[in-house]
Formats: structure tokens, sequence, C-alpha cells
């Protein structure tokens, strides 16, 4: 496991050299700021919502990594002073889907700090987020000497067509995507990486309900406090060294828990399939988006009678989809 | 005649800062102890600021770590400038930076000022006090602790084992009676100056240099000794978690606050802007109380432990994945299982939901696809019906139908037929009412139309997968509630058993069957069975059926002579 570490410590070295730097405000960071990074490419649309929902939830410096955007996501990003861009042409399938980037900034940059890894279609949430900012939430991981915290991703989805609603820039997403999948989702450990692997959720059962084992991952540990010696392994389902990954209690009891709420699913996902589905950049040779254009000729819906719709943490907490622990 | 504070602090100084100038408003002195490890430039920073005040000082600073003496020796220092420089102080009262008064400061001079001798210190005795994390209760005060625990765990660990291994131990003082408590007390002045210039304080403090965590047993054991008149509880309301760490408070605890009936709580989260807005105003009517309720706060703190150790049962989620036999609750709701009844009764699933009240649904894990009650494509959760989907994880597909449904009562059928994946987990979990009428697979054969041959091999494996089944129930790891009937046995009379069965699911209603479901015709079944004999395969978990056999007839509804309630 050291090796693979070291081997993976390595490679996001070697991807470095893709990166170029863009903008630097990272002079600003502080020493107890808590740091976003993300890699992304033409989601411009959903940047200013991105940005106002990480920053109200105490986010103090944003990490970005644009993968050859051609939409301007540049242009909206220049000149913000708590962002820094860095930008690449380089393959994102071969960087292991951005993970490389993302551990070669974090060793960089985030030694110290809590760091959160998140897509610009996830938002974080966890328990009290609508009284208590993410510094009080790393304060008590940090007093209870918790290094790393899970927040499991929840597909959200609309009623109706995707395309039926459309999106616009600056909008809260869960206007529109404000449906989910309850309680359909299956967990299994795996010995290699002590992390647990979970499926289910409308993907699985929509596009690979006949071959359940080949859906997306949905376990995330995002928020971790940051040391050079880690590294995400896969996407940020996992890290090394493995007791990051030990976010789950085995002997009864609950720890404390989060969620990502995934706004794929909004009008701009057709696009974005047909696109992915050229670029062949994506996991498992694309089978995801694949499955989609299967699964749905245009516009599918996943909406169902049995789905649930979003009201706030407490409800996802009720659910059993996270847990405040003994956070109270 | 005024109160004094005392207070510590190693971080947020601004916090501290805005509740020592609350604290001097109105007109009580405050001391600070700064931690030596906050940096100098900091330290200047604060002394400037609070400077201006004449009822500010600053004591000799300390380093102040977890579990060491540093902190007493810094209370020590504290308590000592401020007997000296304000000599109409009554009481003492320490506060850490974090604390924040909850009731007016008024309220609270005249609280002790009612008071006048009375010392308030939670100090117990160590075999009495329940709350001791770690371990460590008594030996506190025998061992010796040269290490640090933060730091040094390792070595910490390994001296207190080689100790307790050589019989190491410390004689305690005489006179000294060891006593423990919360960290935060209010003293009188009599009683603390009796403390500080006591003549042998230099050999409680060399002995008490030496115990774990002495701000937790120092001040508690010596006022023991000096004190008249002890109240044993905390003015500061201070919650700990089951790792013995404090639990924080933040703006949404506003309310709950505002209930309790302490003078002062800890800790505060520094960022909590809502709380120290609403406690530090001058405005006595700002602070306006609630009816106090301050068990609502134990409630939710003991709510938070139990949910942290406990854990909610039948959940198994991203942060909760119990190992086997360590799940607290398998299921979160009790279900029942039916095993050979849709075989034996015409329209069985129909008349239980009718006679039950329950959801009944089909065969969950039949091969094709799962059978949910009323032919549904998708129940709660969005569990659906595809059987490949729910046999990627049969048993996460029980734990999750069971979780989304709790409240309402579960039945469905099972056969050997069925994904036999799930009879582990059913077999162990106390929620699970499984009743199993052997050998009733037969009946689908008997009746198909299908050629002997294929009917004989089939048969044959279900057999085998039924005894395996059996085996499991009756394995002594089996918790569940388990009735297995042979099926001649069964059919003799067939509504003793359901009158049973069906009590239990109903619970306390006791329901009456009033009509009793149909049999299906077995005529010609016996002759079945022995043909299938012919063939060399002996079917036996049905039991002894004649070869020559009455059609059965369900016998009339009696009364029931057998229940005895």
């Amino acid at each position: 496991m050291r090796v693979r570490r070291r081997r993976r410590i390595l490679r996001s070295m070697r991807k470095s050299l893709e990166l170029t730097m863009f903008q630097d405000n990272t002079s600003a960071i502080r020493p107890d700021d808590i740091l976003l990074v993300s890699t992304m490419r033409n989601e411009s649309v959903r940047l200013p919502y991105f940005l106002e929902y990480y920053r109200n939830l105490g986010v103090g410096h944003f990490l970005f990594i644009d993968n050859d955007s051609t939409d301007g996501t540049l242009e909206l990003l220049g000149g913000q002073t708590d962002i820094s861009v860095w930008t690449t042409s380089g393959s994102y399938l071969k960087s292991s889907f951005g993970v490389d980037w993302v551990n070669r900034l974090c060793r960089k940059y985030a030694h110290g700090h809590w760091t959160l890894v998140v897509d610009p279609d996830e938002l974080f949430v966890y328990p009290f987020c609508d009284t208590r900012p993410i510094p009080a939430l790393t304060d008590w991981l940090d007093s209870s000497s918790i290094r790393s915290f899970s927040a499991m991703l929840i597909d959200v989805y609309p009623k109706g067509p995707l395309d039926a609603q459309p999106y616009v820039a600056g909008q809260d997403p869960l206007e529109i995507a404000c449906w989910f999948d309850s309680g359909n989702y299956t967990i299994r450990p795996n010995p290699t990486y002590g992390n647990l692997w979970i499926q289910g959720g409308p993907r699985s059962r929509m596009f690979f309900a006949e071959k359940p084992w080949e859906a997306p991952a949905l376990n995330k540990i995002p928020l971790v406090k940051w040391d050079r010696k880690f590294t995400y392994v896969s996407s940020t389902h996992m890290l090394l060294p493995r007791g990051l990954n030990h976010v789950y209690d085995e002997w009864g009891g609950e720890k404390a828990s989060g969620a990502l709420l995934h706004t794929k699913f909004l009008d701009t996902f057709g696009g974005k399939a047909r696109e992915e589905m050229e670029r062949g950049q994506h996991y498992a040779d694309s089978a995801e988006y694949r499955a989609y254009a299967r699964g749905s000729k245009e516009s599918p819906d996943l909406w169902c009678p049995s789905s649930e719709k979003y009201i706030n943490w407490r409800q996802l907490e009720i659910l059993g989809l996270m847990s405040k622990g003994n956070w109270a | 005649m005024s109160i004094g504070i005392v207070m510590l602090v190693h971080n947020s100084l601004e916090r501290a800062a805005q509740v020592a100038r609350h604290w001097t408003a109105s007109g009580c002195p405050v001391v600070l102890h700064v931690d030596k490890s906050v940096t100098r430039k900091d330290f200047r920073a604060l002394r400037d600021r609070l400077r201006p005040d004449p009822l500010v000082r600053f004591s000799k600073r300390h380093r102040c770590e977890w579990g060491t003496w540093g902190i007493v020796a810094a209370s020590q220092a504290a308590s000592e400038t401020m007997l000296a420089s304000f000599p109409d102080v009554s009481h003492v009262f320490l506060a850490s930076g974090s604390c924040l008064p909850l009731r007016p400061v008024a309220e609270l001079v005249d609280y002790l000022a009612a008071r006048p001798q009375t010392d308030f210190i939670e100090s117990a005795t160590t075999s009495d006090v329940p709350w001791i994390v770690g371990g460590l209760g008594e030996e506190r005060f025998t061992l010796r602790f040269p290490f640090s625990w933060k730091r040094q765990r390792r070595l910490f660990d390994k001296w207190v084992d080689v100790q307790r291994r050589f019989k190491l131990e410390r004689r305690i003082p005489p006179g000294l009676v060891p006593h423990m408590g919360s960290q935060w007390w209010c003293l009188s002045r009599e009683t603390l100056s009796r403390i500080l210039k006591s003549p042998e304080r230099a050999l409680h403090d060399r002995y008490f240099r030496r115990v774990w965590i002495p701000d937790e047993s120092y001040y508690q054991t010596l006022a023991r000794l000096y004190s008249r008149n002890i109240e044993s509880r905390s003015l500061t309301l201070s919650k700990f978690d089951y790792q013995g760490k404090p639990h924080v408070f933040y703006d949404d605890h506003l309310q709950l606050l505002r209930r309790s009936d302490c003078f002062v709580a800890r800790k505060i989260w520094p960022g909590a802007e809502r709380l120290y807005r609403a406690f530090l105003t001058d405005d006595a009517g700002a602070m306006k109380k609630a009816e106090p309720n301050p068990a609502k706060i134990d409630r939710i703190f003991a709510k938070a432990v139990d949910r942290r150790t406990r854990g909610r049962p039948g959940l198994y989620m991203q942060s909760r994945m119990p190992r086997n036999g360590r799940e607290n609750g398998i299921t979160a709701h009790p279900y029942s299982v039916f095993q050979g009844f849709s075989e034996l009764f015409v329209d069985f699933e129909s008349w239980l939901a009718n006679a039950s009240g329950a959801r009944v649904h089909g065969h969950l894990f039949a091969p094709k696809r799962v059978e949910f009650a009323g032919g549904e494509s998708i129940i709660d959760g969005a569990l659906t019906d595809n059987a490949a989907t729910r046999d990627h994880a049969p048993e996460r597909f029980l734990t999750n139908l069971i979780w989304n449904t709790r409240g309402e009562r579960q039945c469905f059928q099972f056969s050997p037929r069925d994904n036999q994946e799930v009879n582990w987990i059913m077999a162990r979990d106390p929620n699970a009412q499984i009743s199993v009428v052997t050998g009733a697979w037969a009946v689908p054969l008997f009746r198909s139309k299908k050629n002997f041959s294929t009917l004989r091999s089939e048969a044959a494996r279900l057999q085998r997968v039924e005894s395996e089944q059996l085996s499991i129930l009756r394995s002594n790891h089996a918790n569940a509630q388990i009735r297995i009937w042979s099926m001649a046995e069964f059919v003799e009379s067939p509504m003793e058993p359901l009158q049973t069965v069906l009590d239990e699911i109903a619970q306390k209603k006791s329901r009456w069957i009033g009509e009793a479901p149909r049999l299906v015709d077995l005529g010609g079944f016996g002759q079945f069975l022995q043909k299938l004999k012919n063939e060399g395969m002996h079917p036996y978990l049905m039991g002894d059926f004649p070869v020559e056999q009455e059609p059965q007839e369900m016998p009339p509804v009696k009364q029931r002579p057998y229940l005895v309630r």
C-alpha cells in the first residue's frame, strides 16, 4: 500500500507538468482556511451558484483546474481574489479522471488545511449545514481527532424529462432537480482499501438495472484534513493511507457523515452526455454515458412515484442517508 | 461586594476579550490567564485592548496542556492575583475563554450574595463518579504520570502498565481524600484563600503535580478539607460526550441555552456570532429567560451519544456498517416470512392481508422478479422489482425494504425456489417471524402437468435446498421466531398454527379469524409422492402422507380452546 501511495504521488508530480498556472491567488490562503479543489470542463453556467453556495458555507479559497473549457469559464473566474486557477489540455482519462491533478494541488497547497474536493455539480450537505458553516464542522472534527469525513453521492433529478426545465446561471439547481431515491442503496466493504462501496440510486435503477454491479460508485470522502503524504486513489471514492477510508463504525454506532447532492441531471445533461461520449474520457470507457444514451433516446425521466422530494439535511438524516453521529 | 472572574484563555482571544468586557461592565473584576503557547504578538494585542479597563488584570503565564499541572498552576496564579488586587471580591468564579454567561451578571451577583459562605464545586469520591473516561479512576491518584497523554501516548500507556505490573504506588498525603468533579468552580474568598495560603500547600502541590488531570481533583479534594459549606455542583453548564470532550454550543442552540437555568455555559464555538450577540447585551430584557428546561439539553446530548455508540437498529449506511453480530438490531422492524402457505392455500396472500392488516408481498426473492404486494413495480425508497438488482445484494435488499417501511409490518412468501442468500440474515434476526411448512414446495409440482422426469429432478433440487435452509433455521445461531411444521402435520389441523402466528403479528389486537383460508385440493398427492419414491427420489420433508387419502376438507372454524389469555 505504501508503494501504491508513493506511486500515486509520483504520478501526480509527473502529471503536474500538464498544469499551467492561469491565476495565482494562493498567497491569499490563510493558515486556517477551508480549501475547495475542483476539476471542471465547460461548467460556466453552474459556477455562479456553486461559488455562492460554498462561499456561504465558509470556504476560504478555491483551487480550480480547468480542463480545456470553451465556454468562457476562465473569463468568469478571472479577477476573483479567492480563486486560483490552473489550466490543462491534458487528457482527463490519462490523468486518472483528474485525480492526479487534484493530488498535485493538494500536496502543494493543502498541507494542514481542511480540504473539500467536489465537482461543480456536487453540493455538499452535512449535519446542521443550515446553521453552522464548514469551519464549525472541521473544528469539531479536529477536536474529535477525525481526519476525514464522508459524504455519499445522492443523485437528484427533476420530475419529467430533463430538458423540460432550463437551468439558468445563478439559479439553485435544487429548484429544478429536487427529487431523489431514498432507500435503494447497496453497501459493501472493500477489503483492499478498507472503504465502503455504495451503489444504487436512480442511475442504477434506470440504466444499470440488469447489470447493477457496473453501476457508478456513490461512496465519497470529499472532506479531508490534508497532509502532503495523503493521496486520492480513485476520484474521491477512496484515499491512501487506508485509515482515512475508515469513515464508518463497525460496532453498531454511527459516525457523523454528510451527503453530496449530485445535480448532474439538468437540461444541460443531454449535451454533456453527447460530448463526453465523443471524447470517451470518462470512467470505464464512458460506459456510464453510453448507458444513459441507451436508456433514453433523448431525455430520460428519472422520476418515479416513490421518489422523495428534497427538503433539507434533517430529512436525509431521518431517512438514514447521513448521520449526525455524536455532533449535537 | 462583587464576584471575581478568573478566566483561562488559550485561543480565540477576541471572544475572550468580549466576554471579559461583559463581566467588567457589570462591575466584576476579571483576571485573565493566557496560555504560554499563545504567541507574544497575540498576547500583546489582547493586553492592549483590555488595558484601559481598570477591572482587568493579567496573571503570570503558564503552559496549559490538557491533563497536566499547568492548568492548576494557571488558576492558582490568577486566583492569587485576584485576591490580592480586588479585596472586595467575595466569590471567585473560574471560567474559560469559551465560557458564556447565560443570565444577566447581576443575577449571579445576587445569587452569590445570598449564599456568602457557599462553595459551588462539584466534588465526589472516585468510586462514586460514573463519568470517568479512559479507565483511570482511583489510579489517577496512586500512579505517576510524567508523560504527556496527548503527545506521548504510547509512553504514557506503557508507564501506566509498568506501574500496575510492579505495583508502584504513591502514597496519598495524609488527610487528603481524593475527590473529583467538574473543573469549573465558584469558591468563596475564604475557602480559596485557605487553600492557597495553607501551610501544607507545598506538599499538596508537589503531590498533585504528578496526579493525572489535576484540574479535576486539586480544588475538588482540597475544598473538602477547607470549606465549611460545599454545594457539590457546578454553576457552569458543561456537557461531555462519550470520549470525555466537551460538547460545543452553536447558534442553533440559542433557544436551548435560554431555557437552561445555569449561569454560564461552556463551551461556545468562537464563530457562534448569534449566541454572543444574544447573551452579551447590556439590556437585561434581551436576555429574557424562557421557562427553564435544563433536562432538554441533557436529552439532546444523551441522544447524540446514543446515536454514536448504538446507532439506529436496522440501518446500514455510509457511516454505519456493523460487523456480523454487532448490528444492535439486524433489521428495523418486525416482519413475517411464510414458507409453504401460498402453496397450500388458495389465495393465501389476500387472505393474510385481510386477516392481519399487514402488508403482504408475494415471493420477494422469486427468481424472475420481486413480487411486491399488489404487483407494484416500485415501492418505498424506490426499490424496484428487478431481480438482477435485488440479487446484486439480497441482504441489503431485505434490510432496505424493512428500513424503508418501518412502522408497517411486512409479510412475504418464501420458498426453496427463491434466492436463498438471505437465509442466514433472517435466521439470525430476532425481528423475523419465520413459519415454514416443510415439503409444501411439492404441491405446485404435483399440480403441474409437466413431464415427470423434469418434476423428479426439480423435486430433488428443492428438497436439497429446503433441507439446507432447515439446518440454518435449526442452528443455534438462529434468533428468529421460527416455527416449522411438516406438511402432513400441518394439513391435519392448519387453523391452530395459523392462529398462533396471526396473534403474534396482530400483537395485542388479537384478531379472530373470521373466515378460514381454503386448502388446495390435495387429492392424489399421496400417490404423487409414492411415484417419486418409486423413481428413487425419496421426499421426506413433508412427513408421512398415506398413499390413499381422502380429499382434504377444511375443518370448521371453532372457538379457540387453546387460547389462554
